[in-house]
């Protein structure tokens, strides 16, 4: 059996469902600007792109990338601000 | 106490921009990069399309280059009316094709100036080399594109700096121009050979190209929207939704008056319907087929050579006659037609 672990509890949730490359990332860093320090973002979108893009974007930016996980037609991906 | 010298870096993710990020960080000058998103990529398309035909997704290279060199990113979009008018009024012209590589780097740079300004940085730096590009990176171009971006002497370009006058930051000490290339020409020898010796890989192959407008059949259709535009009195003039239709389908000019766009793929449909509002919707009624859009005010004729050929790309292309329907708002029409076997006939109005 798989251990799939449990998403994180997000302090804020975008949905850029419908929205294609880069526009998911550029409103999640917008977003992420905004939080404190340690804070959980969760991003959903369509795009199957942001599997890729989300976690090459938090290693550029040091911020972690907790998961990205598909449900339904979706995907909700995690991301928790790092220090600046 | 030194202050942090910093900069902003142009970064597309190819080998060129992803060495010059390299550079100016092993000189400990903190880097922003920044990548323009114009909608007009070619690699971006092919993933709003769901990916290459077996199945992968292309990665965003632009982020690839960013995470393995560790530095922060910034998309900027700049898609919009002003740089589309760019696009068809270019001050210093086309390339080979519809790319107004000059203008467009002058648009980017003034961008780019004023997120240097915003952000305090001291210069902008791109991958840009000396005589790469026979119309954009030539000595001259080069020097256009720093004075009409209003960088004079802030523009650095790490790979060929040591063959240019020497920039402002160089000048002041905050580079050292010892640390920069002097790179020129097409080959990319010497830039593979210091990738090697930065640890860099994984760059796209080949670098750079990756624009719509440097691309002949894509300049074909849109010097055709801009001319029809102008045939039937509109403004020479194109839209965000304009980018998207150029890169979708097949295209065929009907008339100067109309003009048929069939998907190739369930993806392209999906893109066609979301444009149906003020097009005419085609679609084969009993057999598979592809959607099309026709725009423009077609003659009788010119509908049923419209329905002719997207019966020919519907699963019913052996019937001796398929039905197509024509529908433009609430209104639905049906068209009997054989489908279109004269290929030379199909080349002709192809675009």
């Amino acid at each position: 059996m798989t251990y799939v672990p449990a998403p994180p509890e997000p302090d804020r949730t975008i949905d850029t469902s419908g929205k294609l490359c880069p526009y998911p990332i550029v409103e999640a860093a917008r977003e992420v600007r905004l939080l404190e320090t340690g804070a959980v973002l969760c991003v959903i979108s369509t795009d199957p792109g942001i599997q890729l893009d989300m976690p090459m974007w938090c290693k550029a930016t040091r911020n972690e990338h907790l998961g990205t996980y598909r449900q339904g037609n979706c995907f909700r991906s995690f991301v928790r601000k790092g220090e600046r | 106490m030194t202050r942090e010298v910093k900069a902003i870096g142009l970064i597309s993710g190819g080998l060129d921009s992803t060495l010059a990020v390299a550079l100016v960080r092993r000189q400990g000058i903190a880097v922003k990069a920044v990548n323009f998103y114009t909608g007009l990529c070619i690699t971006e398309t092919q993933r709003r399309k769901g990916g290459r035909p077996d199945g992968t997704i292309p990665q965003n290279e632009a982020l690839r280059a960013a995470a393995d060199l560790e530095v922060d990113v910034e998309y900027v979009d700049i898609s919009g009316r002003e740089y589309f008018d760019m696009l068809v009024h270019p001050r210093w012209g086309y390339g080979a094709n519809a790319n107004p590589c000059v203008d467009c780097r002058v648009f980017m740079m003034r961008r780019a100036r004023e997120i240097m300004e915003a952000e305090g940085a001291d210069f902008v730096f791109t991958g840009e080399v000396l005589g790469q590009r026979p119309k954009s990176q030539r000595r001259d171009t080069l020097r256009i594109v720093e004075r009409e971006s209003g960088l004079s002497g802030r523009l650095l370009r790490p790979l060929s700096a040591r063959l240019l006058e020497p920039t402002i930051p160089e000048r002041e000490g905050l580079v050292d121009r010892a640390g920069l290339l002097d790179i020129s020409g097409r080959s990319r020898q010497r830039q593979m050979a210091l990738a090697a010796e930065l640890g860099l890989s994984g760059w796209p192959q080949p670098a750079g190209g990756c624009c719509y407008l440097t691309d002949e059949s894509f300049a074909r259709k849109f010097f055709d929207v801009l001319d029809a535009r102008e045939a039937a009195g509109e403004e020479r003039a194109i839209v965000r939704d304009d980018v998207i239709l150029l890169s979708t389908g097949r295209h065929f000019r009907l008339s100067p008056r109309a003009k048929l766009l069939v998907s190739r793929s369930e993806v392209e449909n999906a893109i066609l319907e979301q444009h149906a509002a003020g097009r005419a919707r085609l679609e084969a009624r009993d057999v598979l087929g592809p959607v099309a859009l026709v725009e423009g005010t077609p003659t009788w004729e010119e509908r049923l050579v419209a329905a002719a050929i997207v019966a020919r790309y519907g699963k019913g292309k052996d019937h001796p006659k398929v039905v197509v329907a024509w529908r433009e708002g609430e209104l639905e029409e049906l068209y009997e037609v054989e489908p279109e076997r004269d290929e030379a006939r199909i080349e002709a109005l192809r675009l």
